[in-house]
């Protein structure tokens, strides 16, 4: 994969601030009393809990078996007893059911995996049910089971697996991080991926602005013939459809999966996690985050158990310096907002971000003037000002005419926005709209 | 003189003969309308609401003519239009009781904790964003897609609450499917005491985030004696519709949240966030 | 760490604003649009100044104040917020004052500015709505209304007449290139001086306010179709350098076909859209019994903007058939 990589049509160049956390390495947070482990933390089916109150756990033991075959299972971030099933406010607002336990201070492994140390010579379907039993999903934002990724159905072809390093939030830092010191775990994860895969190679995606992480693996990768691709600077590098096309030239079609262009893309944290999950034995309980923001007063990148309030988060950064004006599950481009600090770190938390009141961008009902820029920047190359309008007047046949769900959500429309619209919103409620109405008429 | 002949001639003869063309191709082209649909349709409330299932109050009236529906499906309609359509078709009216949209929250700005909304002002939008950032979540949004969707002008957003005038509400149940918290339920017209509020967390948790809430004490429950009047549903207590507990109740009761509430004292913006 | 728990400033969790994504923006807003495309037009007022003297600039301040007011007096009348500082109105009134001699009657720039901004603007909705440019709705119901007045040019300085004719009105080969060049020519107080309008239009492509496509597609098509007509017959047509440099092409190329409101948004649709400028307005010049055909071409393709729009909606990301068997 040596020949240039190729340049997606639109995309935004938004201040990558990274530089606040960049140099921090990753340091582990220290044991916490108590966890709230959140039950669904996977996009598709939610776990089915196999503890009860009171019971005493290990870290590692099992908390909650996948519930079905999109799902995944839970397991304890450390030792200690289940305290509570109860509530906890979620990443989207509303309270979820989650699993408190309150930690031993012992921080004693369980009944771990077997370590797999000869993975080359592995059946692949045993590697697969591991990353499954190793609970791994997307850790860059979306929460995919990473088992399903890897299994795709009768008929459809392999040929190239891709680790998504771009990184193209602004802000965030933890995958740079990872790539820096866990260059040897993401190359040997890409290994045992393309082994599940049946593949020989494998190609990792990294934005240019991370010179130091691109010969850092560069160095290391041809060891299991896996190669480095340099990427052009261009939000969203980083989406799975742009990410695709910038390597292979393929288009993923509207409504489609990576496997339909015959490729498969995973996180380079997954990567790192499945390296683990494979050789280690260990299962998905813990992962890096950046906490960051101009308020922090010590952004940073650590590794936080699951469950571990974005509260206590905060103190080990040494809190804010200013009220911020939102609080940010992920990136400041796609990432959620918050009212609570109650909320905990979950599998697909890269990132913890305080936006300060004078760089928050806040939505107003100014007219569309038709400026045509975010037509421009639309990485998927549709009318984000006309559908908007659709939705607005509640024309959802019209908004799908016109694709809206070909829209990724990657927010580049609003971020150019000069009246300051609310586009991506519109796009979402359109979205849901028009599957409410697919799902009808089945 | 000649020329105004000429002219008068010319369309004069025009108009005949474009007249008997006209008259010709009415007769042959006809479509046999039944006049009863017209008959019908004059009776009824001619809103469009849509609330009968049918795409307006025309094809409405043709249903009802076919048979394949009957005049009380009309939400709108009052008994005496109901009778006076049976009455025309010569067919049995038959009672309906009047129904009107009852908003199950009475968490107003005052009386619920809500976080910063900045985005869309329209509560299908809202949902998608932290939920709605109500305190509560299962509490009216306030943005009022109920409001936008009532073709009466029923439903009034006061102070980021729903609330319904049971006057002008004709129950067509366009609010209903508006709704993303499914807050919005239909309730005989002739009752009064209604429970404003919809969700099933517990007392405790409902407190912290909202002082009208129901915390299911049963006070009312006690208060109806040997009547099953109110019907507890986990933490949550409901009206029982089945049998309608008399307006009085809610005075016997002393709901500590006044989250029973008489609906007319309601929509008439009598309560001032809790009594206690 | 209890103590150090005390110390630590957290976030005041009621005071988080929650929205939806995106969470940073660009500082792009639409009335740092409208003031830099003010700016873009400066040197052509400049120009209209220094030629036309003190009497354009009554004409321009006339204009502008008198779009300001009529504009918050409309909001104030239906009980609007107050529009003014997203500077919409102060660039509709520079435009029309551009688009007016400068020897006009003070209440012909007042009338202009109820044309503009209430005909033009307010009466479909206000800024964003308006299918036409409000300045050009202004210029052509002046034009039509009140043709001795719109016809009648201001000699620059130095000419000798009171009044003198457009240079498109005049005989073939009277104006020199220079002159027109720099704007000492009759005409609109804002169309005359090209150097200054190409100022002003690098300044907007500079910024990216306006897609190249449309002034390109726009004068690139006058200068074709008149230079085909020159080629004809040179005796009885202007040369196209003459055609792009005279009149109100530059001006309307820049700055009135390129409005954002009334222009297509794509790109492919703005090439259209200035291909169809170019055509009626040489068509018109040409043939048509007004010497001067922009503003109608530009008013003309305004009203098919919509369906230049819908037609010209490109094909999405991934929209083509999946790419089956192996990679190429």
């Amino acid at each position: 994969m040596s020949e240039k990589p190729r340049k997606f049509k639109g995309g935004v160049h938004p201040n990558d601030s990274k530089a606040l956390s960049k140099s921090s390495p990753i340091q582990d947070a220290p044991l916490l009393e108590t966890y709230k482990v959140i039950m669904h933390q996977n996009i598709g089916a939610p776990p089915e809990l196999v503890v009860k109150k009171g019971d005493a756990v290990k870290k590692g033991d099992l908390l909650a078996k996948a519930g079905g075959f999109v799902s995944v299972p839970l397991h304890a971030p450390t030792s200690g007893t289940v305290k509570a099933i109860d509530k906890c406010p979620g990443p989207t607002g509303m309270a979820v059911p989650s699993i408190e336990i309150t930690a031993d201070g012992e921080d004693e492994w369980g009944a771990t995996f077997e370590p797999i140390t000869d993975w080359k010579n592995c059946d692949p379907a045993v590697l697969k049910q591991r990353v499954w039993d190793a609970g791994i999903v997307g850790m860059g934002g979306a929460g995919f089971p990473a088992h399903v990724k890897l299994s795709p159905p009768e008929g459809k072809v392999i040929d190239t697996l891709i680790l998504n390093g771009a990184e193209c939030e602004p802000y965030l830092t933890a995958d740079h991080r990872i790539m820096l010191e866990q260059a040897e775990d993401v190359v040997l994860g890409a290994a045992i991926i393309a082994r599940i895969l049946g593949l020989e190679t494998a190609v990792i995606g990294v934005e240019e602005n991370k010179p130091d992480a691109i010969s850092q693996l560069t160095e290391i990768a041809g060891k299991y013939n896996v190669t480095v691709q340099a990427l052009p600077v261009n939000y969203p590098q980083g989406a799975e459809k742009q990410l695709i096309y910038a390597i292979t030239g393929r288009e993923v079609p509207i409504g489609k999966l990576p496997m339909d262009v015959n490729c498969v893309v995973q996180n380079v944290a997954s990567a790192v996690a499945i390296a683990e999950a494979v050789v280690k034995g260990r299962p998905s309980i813990d992962r890096i985050t950046t906490v960051t923001g101009k308020p922090v007063v010590n952004p940073g990148n650590w590794r936080f158990r699951l469950g571990t309030p974005i509260e206590k988060a905060l103190e080990l950064v040494g809190g804010v310096n200013t009220q911020p004006a939102k609080l940010l599950l992920g990136g400041p481009m796609m990432g959620i907002a918050q009212s609570s600090l109650g909320v905990t770190i979950m599998k697909n938390t890269s990132g913890i971000l305080l936006v300060a009141a004078d760089e928050v961008s806040l939505y107003t009902s100014e007219p569309c003037i038709r400026c045509g820029r975010c037509v421009e920047v639309c990485p998927m190359s549709i009318l984000p000002a006309t559908i908007s309008q659709a939705v607005e007047n509640k024309r959802f046949d019209w908004a799908e005419e016109l694709n809206v769900m070909a829209c990724i959500e990657c927010g580049s429309c609003s971020y150019v926005c000069p009246s300051h619209r609310p586009l991506n919103q519109h796009f979402k409620r359109g979205k849901i709209e028009i599957q409410a109405q697919l799902r009808k008429k089945k | 003189m000649n020329i105004a002949l000429i002219a008068i001639i010319a369309v004069g003869g025009l108009g005949a003969i474009l007249g008997v063309i006209i008259g010709i191709i009415a007769k042959a082209f006809a479509v046999e309308v039944d006049e009863r649909i017209e008959g019908v349709e004059d009776r009824l409330p001619g809103a469009n609401c849509g609330g009968c299932g049918y795409a307006g109050c025309s094809d409405f009236a043709k249903g009802v003519v076919a048979e394949k529906a009957v005049p009380g499906e009309c939400p709108v309609c009052s008994a005496d239009d109901v009778r006076s359509i049976a009455e025309y078709l010569g067919i049995v009216a038959e009672e309906k009781e009047k129904m009107v949209a009852v908003v199950r929250c009475s968490g107003d700005c005052a009386n619920t904790v809500r976080s910063l909304y900045n985005g869309v002002r329209d509560c299908r939008s809202a949902v998608l964003v932290a939920g709605g950032a109500k305190g509560c979540d299962y509490g009216c949004l306030g943005f009022g897609s109920c409001a936008d969707a009532c073709p009466f002008g029923a439903i009034e957003i006061r102070d980021g609450l729903a609330v319904v005038h049971a006057d002008l509400c004709v129950g067509c149940e366009n609010c209903v499917a508006a709704c993303p918290k499914d807050l919005i339920i239909m309730t005989p017209a002739a009752v009064d005491v209604h429970v404003y509020c919809n969700s099933p967390e517990k007392g405790a948790a409902k407190r912290q985030v909202c002082k009208t809430a129901c915390i299911a004490c049963r006070k009312c429950v006690k208060a109806s004696g040997e009547e099953d009047y109110m019907l507890v549903d986990g933490f949550l207590i409901r009206t029982n519709y089945e049998n309608p507990p008399p307006p009085d109740l809610v005075e016997a009761s002393a709901c500590p949240t006044s989250a029973l509430r008489l609906g007319t004292k309601h929509a008439a913006g009598a309560y001032e966030g809790a009594s206690k | 760490m209890s103590e150090t728990q005390s110390t630590i400033q957290m976030p005041d969790p009621t005071r988080l604003v929650v929205s939806n994504s995106p969470h940073i923006r660009d500082n792009q807003s639409i009335n740092k649009i409208m003031f830099t495309v003010v700016l873009a037009m400066l040197p052509a007022c400049l120009a209209g100044i220094w030629f036309f003297g003190f009497a354009a600039l009554k004409v321009l301040l006339l204009c502008t104040v008198s779009c300001v007011v009529i504009e918050e007096g409309w909001n104030k009348l239906m009980k609007r917020a107050s529009t003014w500082k997203d500077g919409s109105a102060i660039l509709t009134g520079i435009l029309l004052g551009m688009n007016l001699n400068a020897g006009v009657p003070w209440w012909v720039c007042v009338l202009g500015g109820v044309l503009a901004i209430i005909l033009g603007k307010q009466l479909f909705g206000g800024l964003g709505y308006n299918p036409f440019n409000p300045a050009l709705v202004a210029r052509v119901g002046l034009l039509i209304g009140l043709p001795e007045i719109m016809t009648t040019w201001n000699a620059t300085r130095g000419a000798d007449v009171v009044t003198s004719a457009t240079p498109l009105g005049m005989a073939v080969g009277d104006t020199s290139l220079g002159n027109l060049l720099s704007g000492n020519v009759g005409g609109c107080l804002g169309e005359t001086s090209a150097i200054a309008l190409l100022i002003g239009g690098a300044i907007l492509l500079f910024f990216k306010l306006i897609k190249w496509q449309v002034p390109v597609a726009f004068i690139g098509s006058v200068f074709v179709i008149t230079g085909i007509a020159y080629w004809i017959n040179p005796a009885e047509y202007h040369s196209p350098v003459f055609h792009v440099l005279s009149g109100g092409l530059l001006l309307g190329a820049f700055f009135m076909a390129t409005d954002m409101v009334t222009s297509p948004m794509t790109k492919k649709g703005s090439l259209i859209f200035g291909l169809g400028c170019g055509i009626m307005t040489s068509a018109i010049r040409l043939w048509g019994s007004y010497p001067e055909g922009v503003s109608f071409s530009i008013l003309f393709m305004n009203a098919l903007t919509p369906l230049i729009d819908r037609s010209t909606i490109s094909k999405p990301f991934g929209y083509t058939a999946p790419i089956k068997g192996e990679s190429k």
